[in-house]
């Protein structure tokens, strides 16, 4: 046997499949109960008896048929991965459904080794699986796994090392589909890193891919053969090929289920699990709760907590009162460049603005905000809110799914734009992005709002009012306007979990990570631009040209400022409305229009640029220019409103 | 009862639907399409289904039985071609114009039950109820009804689904819910929240509408 061993994990989303990872190479992914958050590949290693065993994890897939661009990701991964073994993980609770799965990989005639994995959620329920039999029927070795726990690790490793196979299963698909196979496979001449019988049956689905691929490999006349045999075939079925196969798979995998597995009484489900599983998805209790859930872990932890008393104690005690002053003092001295001085310590510079906003402000927030989102994640609430949500967001163009781009756009919009991808249609994505783009402040700005607002209740209230009502009403014109299939929603709700402290920590540890890579960066960039366009006259020069529209506005002239400092991140326009604030150099009614504009002004450059990353430049322009000019013109609006209405706040 | 033509049918239709649905009591020949002193109008004459002022016709008491019956055919050999046979398009209309024809008593009632008592045909029109539904109220037979008119509890086993684009229904079929699976309800609102196995799975009303199944007794 080789050195270096090569291992695919595969499986439906949400078997385990990350937590297997993890537990097999000690190191840590995301781990998701919400299907389709694993986009990325994951690669660890391990040495086992002296052997390099190294792991990838792959995106969640179904079928050998990709939906989805994951799926493709996958798939593309089984086909020309060059893996040794394909270690296919399913939940030991659904082994019905999983199975379809399984028989398509044992198709390809690769290495595979069947983990049956939660076990433990397994037999809570009162499934008794036979591991024996089952191995028996698919030909490959199955084992028994709780990945959490790490039970069963060792035997997979061995198993690897060790591999036999019995008598692969072979599906008794239709004669007809069965024939088709057969002549298909005898007319691909060409060496495939699959087997021909899973290419002949991707060839009757109509795979793109695929058909390219031979297409490629066999020529013109071979292609157009294998077309008329598919075509034949077709003819025979009132569905679509893929639908007939599945269906028969799905039939010969209740079977196998059947064989394998005994249900005895249920030992003591959980009934406090049990009790919360129904009540948060209950047509009544499950808005109040709904309520509770973001009043103590949005409002609460996140805004009171994050936002208030650890961003005071670590912007007061360890930023101003010790680290401060000391590097501050430290550079004075040392340095005796005014322009450097400028650009590191002054009002604008990179340390005193820059890191300090970094780490004093948005560090605290945003982890208390991934933190709660990682035990909303883990708990299994997630799905459920897409229920609740479900009849509301079809209102505004989306379904109930949305709900986890648009939670998460609370922490950070950018990472959410990034997250809208597993929307179903593309006019939801695009939805989606708009919303997060406009009206959805991420937790830093949300911070920084709260502080310079929450002097005054009818401030507070009708900052969150306003935006609550252009959130629904974009979202419902967009919908309106916005053309595209007819969504529909589905999604599968798993069980109560209780979340584990560890893989919170380390969900939360790897989303840090990622933020701060990606917009760290940004702050000292901004804090650059400020410091270069402050000594080169250029910003007094776009302060100028920016004061005279905000005129018309009402607003006072060091208001440009702050916009065009927004123009950078949006919270660093609202930190400079918090510090202008504290100067009192506005009143009510003007920070309400700034702190309105600001929410919906253009988000912060990361966001835009992953806004085009995701949607492309034009659509993604596009949202941008419509954002710009919407939140001048509600600016506008709501100046005339107040002063209509002679309102004073 | 002796059976009438085709054509006599379509005429007792027509006056039916004007006067349940339009509120017209009577039809000119000219809007019916026959001739005054054609051989139809004799027939139903004969057989005093209609009456006949000047250039009007109206519906007897018998005429307006067997009008319900010829429409409450020609919905269901309608709602019978979608759900079932899956035809689309103005196929639906002219084929469902033969099939009622022969949809005879007894038959038609079959077809009902397999249907689960449709209200409406795909068009969105009543389907008049057949003594089958009037004893389905009291009986609750076991039939093929969407997901949607299930209730809290109520178990059945999925028989087809359709009106889902292909891309959708693929993904519905890796989850599981395709022909054959036994489902459970476990709660109809906000979402419709169902059982298959040991996997729960919320939908919309769209996916509720879309997947029909016969519902089971424990």
């Amino acid at each position: 046997m080789k050195d270096k061993i090569k291992v695919l994990l595969v499986g439906n989303p949400n078997v385990g499949k990350s937590a297997l990872f993890n537990a097999l190479t000690g190191k840590y992914v995301t781990v998701s109960n919400y299907p389709g958050t694993t986009v990325e590949i994951t690669e660890g290693s391990i040495v086992y008896k002296n052997k390099e065993i190294n792991i990838i994890d792959t995106p969640g897939m179904y079928s050998m048929l990709p939906i989805s661009e994951e799926e493709r990701v996958a798939r593309n991964l089984i086909f020309n991965g060059g893996a040794d073994f394909i270690i296919n993980v399913i939940d030991a609770k659904n082994i019905a459904r999983m199975l379809p799965l399984t028989i398509q990989l044992i198709e390809t005639g690769l290495n595979i080794i069947v983990v049956l994995n939660m076990m433990d959620e397994a037999e809570r329920k009162g499934l008794n699986i036979n591991v024996n039999i089952l191995s028996e029927i698919l030909g490959v070795p199955v084992i028994p796994a709780v990945s959490i726990k790490k039970i069963g690790i060792k035997q997979i490793l061995e198993t690897i090392l060790n591999y036999k196979t019995g008598n692969k299963f072979s599906s008794p698909y239709d004669t007809e589909i069965l024939d088709s196979i057969n002549k298909i496979s005898a007319m691909l001449k060409n060496n495939y890193p699959i087997s021909k019988s899973t290419i002949s049956l991707l060839l009757i689905q109509s795979d793109n891919d695929v058909y390219k691929k031979v297409l490629e490999q066999e020529g013109q006349d071979v292609i157009e053969e294998i077309e008329q045999i598919r075509r034949n075939l077709s003819s025979i079925f009132k569905t679509s090929i893929d639908y007939i196969l599945a269906q028969k798979r799905q039939l010969i995998c209740e079977e196998i289920a059947q064989k394998v597995t005994q249900e005895k009484k249920i030992t003591e489900e959980n009934r406090i699990v049990r009790f919360i599983s129904g009540i948060t998805i209950h047509p009544v209790f499950g808005y109040p709760i709904l309520l509770l859930v973001l009043y103590y872990g949005l409002y609460k932890f996140v805004g009171e907590f994050g936002a208030g008393t650890l961003v005071d104690y670590i912007e007061t005690e360890i930023f101003e009162n010790i680290l401060l002053p000391y590097v501050v003092n430290f550079i004075e001295k040392s340095i005796s460049s005014d322009l450097i001085k400028e650009l590191l310590i002054r009002d604008y510079g990179v340390i005193t603005l820059g890191i300090k906003y970094a780490i004093a402000i948005i560090f605290p927030i945003v982890t208390t905000f991934f933190l709660f989102f990682s035990i909303l994640e883990d708990s299994g609430y997630l799905p459920r809110l897409a229920l609740l949500m479900d009849r509301f967001f079809k209102k505004i163009g989306l379904t109930g799914k949305a709900v986890i781009p648009l939670v998460l756009g609370l922490g950070c919009d950018t990472m959410a734009t990034m997250v809208t991808r597993t929307l179903n249609t593309k006019k939801e994505r695009i939805i989606a992005t708009i919303l997060l783009s406009l009206a959805i402040p991420c937790s830093a700005q949300l911070g920084v709002m709260l502080a310079v607002l929450s002097h005054s209740k009818a401030l507070l209230f009708s900052w969150i009012f306003i935006l609550i009502a252009i959130f629904i009403l974009v979202g419902y014109l967009s919908g309106k306007i916005i053309k595209g299939e007819k969504n529909i929603f589905f999604v599968e709700i798993p069980p109560v979990r209780i979340p584990k402290l560890s893989n919170i920590f380390m969900k939360t540890y790897t989303r840090l990570i990622w933020y701060f890579k990606e917009v760290m960066p940004l702050f000292i960039y901004a804090s650059l631009f400020i410091w270069l366009g402050r000594i080169t006259k250029i910003f007094d020069l776009l302060i100028e040209v920016i004061a005279y529209p905000l005129k018309f506005i009402g607003l006072p002239h060091a208001s440009a400022k702050i916009f065009l400092f927004g123009f950078f991140r949006r919270d660093y326009g609202a930190a400079g409305l918090y510090d202008l604030h504290k100067e009192g150099l506005f009143n009510n009614n003007e920070l309400l229009i700034m702190a309105v504009m600001l929410t919906l002004f253009l988000p912060c450059i990361a966001q835009f640029i992953m806004t085009i990353k995701e949607r492309g430049l034009k659509t993604g322009l596009k949202i941008a220019g419509f954002v710009l000019t919407f939140s001048i013109f509600i600016g506008y609006l709501l100046h005339i409103f107040l002063e209509v209405f002679n309102i004073r706040l | 009862m002796s059976l009438l033509t085709e054509k006599l049918e379509e005429i007792l239709e027509m006056l039916w639907i004007a006067k349940k649905e339009r509120n017209k009591d009577n039809l000119n020949f000219n809007v019916l399409g026959v001739e005054k002193g054609a051989e139809e109008i004799k027939e139903l004459l004969e057989k005093k289904l209609i009456n006949v002022n000047d250039d009007n016709v109206n519906l007897t008491e018998d005429g307006m039985t067997k009008g319900e019956n010829v429409v409450r055919r020609h919905r269901l050999a309608e709602k019978l071609l979608v759900d079932v046979i899956d035809v689309s398009g103005s196929a639906i209309h002219d084929t469902a114009c033969k099939l009622e024809h022969y949809l005879k008593e007894g038959i038609e009632d079959k077809v009902c039950t397999l249907l689960g008592h449709p209200k409406t045909c795909p068009h969105g029109n009543p389907i008049p109820p057949g003594p089958c539904c009037k004893l389905e109220m009291k009986v609750g037979d076991k039939y093929v009804v969407p997901l949607s008119q299930l209730k809290f509890g109520q178990k059945g086993k999925i028989v087809y689904i359709q009106g889902i684009a292909d891309k959708n229904l693929q993904s519905l079929a890796s989850l599981g819910i395709l022909p054959g699976a036994t489902i459970k309800v476990k709660q109809t609102f906000p979402s419709y929240l169902f059982a298959i196995g040991n996997s729960e799975f919320a939908v919309d009303k769209t996916v509720a509408e879309a997947v029909y199944v016969r519902i089971e007794k424990d």
